[in-house]
């Protein structure tokens, strides 16, 4: 079995995986980093998004042995419990959940999508969250979360 | 997933290397359509050869009049070129309709088109501004490329490199999306290159097509009228759970007309 070195939330962490291991489960099962969710299946859903070099991904669809070398982020690396990131904390305080989870993956998405585009309207977040599916909230308070967190993380930095 | 071997070659050389030693060994390129299809065993690759890590395969630039965009290049890349958006913004606005944003984080032009698939929105990019497919023994026009159903005229062995795209005089892209899937129930997409124009409807039958009685129609008047009297036939189209040939048929001629309003409506074609 290769080793994969990929630095996980600002640590570097070497493994031995399978080939076929996908990143999903080697954070999963490997670093038992739980907070990143399979959904689907089947590529579709986005409740495994992570940062792979600083862009979202699905982590159900990239192999382990591809992301050997790189940085990953995942809902784990972004805050604490004393201190949430702003997306977390817009989620909470607007309520973007009702089970919860899909929120990883939204967050995940929600500040990628804002970092890129710090300004986007309600438009734009709800097309840039095509990827990611929630099967309880009908949407309304994840883009209104979204955009709250917007400007909490423009008023951080 | 079966298990597979897995390389990642840093030259085109190596890659080919690898794949002439080993016939059922697959080419990895975003991993976008590759990856799901392993997880559902539909394949069973002796080994995959990532592509990542091959220099010949990334970048875009111009060469002379042609934008060329390497075969590795991901979707968010073709997104964010100033350079292709210039070029030809037909072709950044396609590339904004497919899949969803995290997958054009990772997917990439040269595995979209190589995999052929009947309803993927690049093929109609490139079948209709007349683009052509650079691999690494020779040079295909766009309409050779696209033989048939998920079949191209890649050899075995063979590697997409890049693409050359020429630049059109006006050019649109509409497509008629499945909500589910994100891929085109009908894409039609309309360019006038080099005087000529050309029609390319994706989605509507086993593979990427040119509707030429459109093309002929359009090259005596370039306005939606010229079409909108033209009927398409059904016969040949795909007819599946989504959608009857009929209902196909008729999308062919609305998209088109709508295309061709929008190429009109395009800002010129800057640089």
């Amino acid at each position: 079995m290769p080793d994969v070195t990929i630095t996980v939330n600002g640590q570097r962490e070497t493994r031995a995986v399978e080939t076929r291991t996908l990143l999903v489960h080697f954070l999963r099962e490997q670093l038992r980093l739980t907070g990143t969710h399979v959904g689907c299946d089947t590529s579709q859903c986005g409740a495994c998004v992570v940062h792979l070099d600083g862009r979202s991904v699905k982590s159900c669809t990239i192999l382990a042995v591809q992301a050997d070398g790189a940085e990953v982020t995942t809902i784990e690396g972004i805050g604490t419990e004393e201190k949430l990131h702003p997306m977390q904390e817009a989620f909470r305080q607007h309520h973007g959940l009702q089970c919860g989870f899909c929120t990883p993956g939204m967050i995940m998405r929600a500040i990628d999508l804002v970092d890129r585009d710090p300004d986007a309207d309600e438009k734009t977040v709800r097309h840039q969250l095509e990827g990611n599916f929630c099967r309880c909230t009908g949407y309304q308070n994840i883009v209104a979360a979204i955009l709250a967190g917007a400007i909490a993380m423009r008023n951080q930095t | 997933m079966y298990q597979f071997e897995y390389h990642k070659p840093t030259s085109l050389a190596e890659a080919l290397g690898l794949l002439a030693e080993d016939a059922d060994a697959k080419l990895l390129a975003g991993g976008q359509t590759l990856i799901p299809t392993l997880r559902q065993r539909l394949v069973s690759p002796s080994a995959l050869i990532d592509l990542a890590g091959v220099p010949e395969l990334t970048g875009i630039g111009r060469s002379g009049e042609l934008l060329s965009i390497g075969a590795m290049s991901r979707y968010a890349e073709i997104i964010e070129s100033p350079m292709v958006r210039a070029i030809i913004p037909s072709l950044s606005r396609t590339v904004e309709v497919v899949g969803d944003p995290l997958v054009r984080n990772r997917g990439t032009i040269g595995g979209s088109l190589a995999n052929n698939d009947p309803t993927a929105d690049l093929t109609a990019a490139v079948l209709a501004l007349d683009a052509t497919v650079v691999t690494d023994r020779r040079s295909i026009s766009a309409d050779a490329f696209f033989v048939d159903l998920f079949e191209t005229a890649l050899e075995p062995g063979e590697i997409l490199v890049r693409i050359e795209f020429p630049r059109p005089s006006r050019s649109a892209y509409i497509k008629f999306r499945n909500p589910a899937s994100r891929y085109a129930l009908v894409g039609v997409f309309v360019a006038e290159v080099a005087g000529r124009v050309r029609v390319a409807v994706t989605g509507a039958g086993p593979k990427v097509f040119r509707e030429l009685m459109f093309e002929e129609a359009l090259q005596r008047k370039f306005s939606p009228e010229a079409v909108k009297d033209l009927e398409v036939s059904a016969s040949g189209l795909s007819s599946d759970l989504h959608a009857s040939a009929e209902y196909r048929a008729n999308l062919i001629s609305v998209l088109a007309r709508r295309a061709v309003s929008a190429a009109l409506n395009e800002p010129s074609h800057g640089i």
